[in-house]
């Protein structure tokens, strides 16, 4: 097997991991280029790659600003949703009392398009931060209870009994065993959590907002704007790349041993 | 009908088949009387063991038999103390059971290692649990992988072992703490013909150097006959004492017993048991 070294370090550029959907993504960018060029969609209804990366280039001062307010607010919902979610998860998965109660509820308080409700946020309290903080809260919260619902259950009753026959109290037993075998679940909600949690800010800024990236679009798409309106999608898309990848992350440092970090161990081994 | 003290129907038996009773010797031990347990659920209530009266002598090598069903794994909550008996008593040392009592060590069908801690503090669980000293036992707990043949791996996480060193280390585990019991549900169950054989030697030999009291649950008639001082066979559910007998094979056993008379004549024996009751599953 001797292959040629300076091929294998090629091979390895193509393998990394951001390569392939980088290279995907140019191919989208070039495909919509060419459907504009063949198919003569005029500039109102679909603008052109470049006049998109010209407004970036051109606005990126005034973006990267009206990107902050939104990011305060998805990351404060997103917050709120892990701080509340979990604790709500483990009531629910603790007590059948609780679950008989509140669980349905939840579930039907899902069935509430957020988007029709948020108006009301913004009479009760205004303008501010305080109405997309909340919305992304409520787009946030659902798939962290319903994850972590499902990983405090999942716990092989076995276990939790040789714990318990070791005379450990509930909370050691539960802190030992049933926390961390939920994690992973826990987190795998996360993850969904931080990307709607972006929705839920935008959603809060496009009702009622003098500020945010909502704000920008819902601006741009007034004034028939749109190389600033998809200049803003490329800002929210990468926003919530960059969420994603650190809740990614911390997944990786706070759970190891998981199945799905497993290559991770094996090479640091 | 009480068959422990019912005399075999078979023309004078020999000594290793005659049907021994359980009566106690003395306070040691594990006794159990009138044990019963009957599950409450919405469908009614659904008996689980008949009162049970047996008593496992202190140091004794005690494995039961039974078709799967027959609330073998009820009878070893109820004594570990994670169940309350529907009726009876269960007295551990001498103590009445009303709750975990933490002087046992359990050993399951799969050894349900934590997959985020590593074998050595895996081992340590029931320290944490009991809240003892750690220091005092780390040694312990080393010295106890030692003796299974895993020392080295200590630092190592349980998906990096074979079924047959993660069921060691959950042995281990049931150790670490010093109880006076050790509780085995199927311990082997999960685990290759091979790697069981030379299992059911290793546990002889920790069972020997330990001199654990040892209550073991499996299918298997010759590992039973093979493991035990004495053996109690139950009926299909609800469970109940179908017959106790004494195994008067000498120790250390090689696995050659499995090759003597005695041997195969009580594995025989036991076995009648399950084809008139119906089937062995």
């Amino acid at each position: 097997m001797a292959e040629p070294k300076p091929q294998n370090a090629v091979s390895k550029m193509l393998n990394a991991a951001w390569v392939r959907p980088f290279l995907f993504l140019v191919f989208i960018v070039v495909a919509w280029d060419l459907a504009i060029r063949i198919f003569r969609i005029p500039a109102y209804q679909i603008p052109s790659p470049l006049d998109v990366v010209a407004v970036l280039r051109t606005e990126w001062p005034e973006l990267l600003r009206q990107s902050w307010p939104t990011t305060y607010a998805t990351v404060c919902g997103f917050l709120l949703s892990a701080l509340f979610g979990i604790p709500v998860a483990m009531l629910i998965a603790g007590s059948r009392t609780v679950e008989s109660y509140v669980y349905p509820l939840l579930v039907f308080s899902q069935s509430v398009p957020k988007i029709a409700i948020a108006p009301l946020f913004v009479v009760w309290f205004g303008f501010g931060i305080i109405p997309k903080v909340i919305s992304a809260f409520l787009l946030g919260f659902f798939p962290v209870v319903v994850s972590a619902v499902q990983g405090f259950k999942s716990v092989d009753p076995d276990m939790v009994d040789l714990a318990r026959a070791m005379q450990g109290s509930r909370f050691q037993v539960f802190r030992a065993v049933n926390l961390p075998h939920a994690l992973p679940a826990i987190f795998s909600g996360l993850k969904v959590s931080v990307t709607l949690a972006v929705v839920g800010a935008v959603v809060g800024e496009f009702v009622g907002s003098n500020s945010g990236i909502g704000y920008v679009m819902q601006r741009s798409i007034g004034t028939f704007d749109l190389p600033t309106m998809f200049a803003a999608l490329v800002i929210l898309a990468l926003l919530g790349v960059i969420l994603f990848w650190i809740v990614d992350r911390i997944e990786k440092l706070v759970i190891p041993w998981h199945v799905s970090q497993r290559e991770d161990v094996i090479f640091a081994a | 009908m009480n068959p422990a003290t019912k005399p075999v129907d078979i023309n004078q038996p020999a000594a290793h088949l005659r049907l021994v009773s359980g009566r106690a010797a003395d306070s040691s031990g594990i006794k159990l009387s009138g044990v019963s347990k009957t599950y409450r659920t919405r469908d009614g209530d659904v008996p689980s063991l008949r009162p049970l009266d047996f008593h496992i002598n202190d140091g004794e090598f005690f494995v039961v038999v039974g078709p799967s069903g027959c609330g073998k794994s009820t009878l070893l909550k109820l004594i570990s103390g994670l169940l309350p008996p529907t009726t009876g008593e269960i007295l551990v040392e001498g103590e009445k059971v009303t709750a975990p009592h933490g002087n046992v060590g359990i050993v399951f069908q799969n050894a349900l290692l934590l997959p985020w801690r590593n074998i050595l503090s895996n081992v340590m669980l029931p320290i944490d649990m009991k809240r003892l000293p750690r220091q005092k036992y780390l040694e312990r707990a080393k010295a106890l992988l030692k003796l299974v043949g895993l020392e080295g791996f200590e630092k190592k996480l349980p998906w990096q072992l074979s079924g047959g060193m993660q069921q060691r280390a959950s042995i281990c585990r049931a150790l670490v703490h010093d109880p006076r019991i050790m509780l085995m549900d199927e311990p082997f169950g999960a685990l290759d013909a091979l790697t069981r054989e030379r299992m059911n030697l290793e546990l002889m030999r920790i069972q020997r150097e330990t001199k654990k009291t040892v209550l073991l649950i499996t299918h298997s008639i010759p590992e039973a006959v093979f493991l035990a001082d004495r053996v109690l066979v139950m009926t299909e559910r609800p469970g109940a004492v179908a017959a106790i007998y004494d195994v008067p094979l000498p120790r250390p056993r090689s696995l050659d017993v499995m090759a003597d008379p005695v041997f195969t004549e009580l594995v025989q024996r036991i076995r009648k048991h399950f084809f008139s009751q119906g089937a062995l599953d």
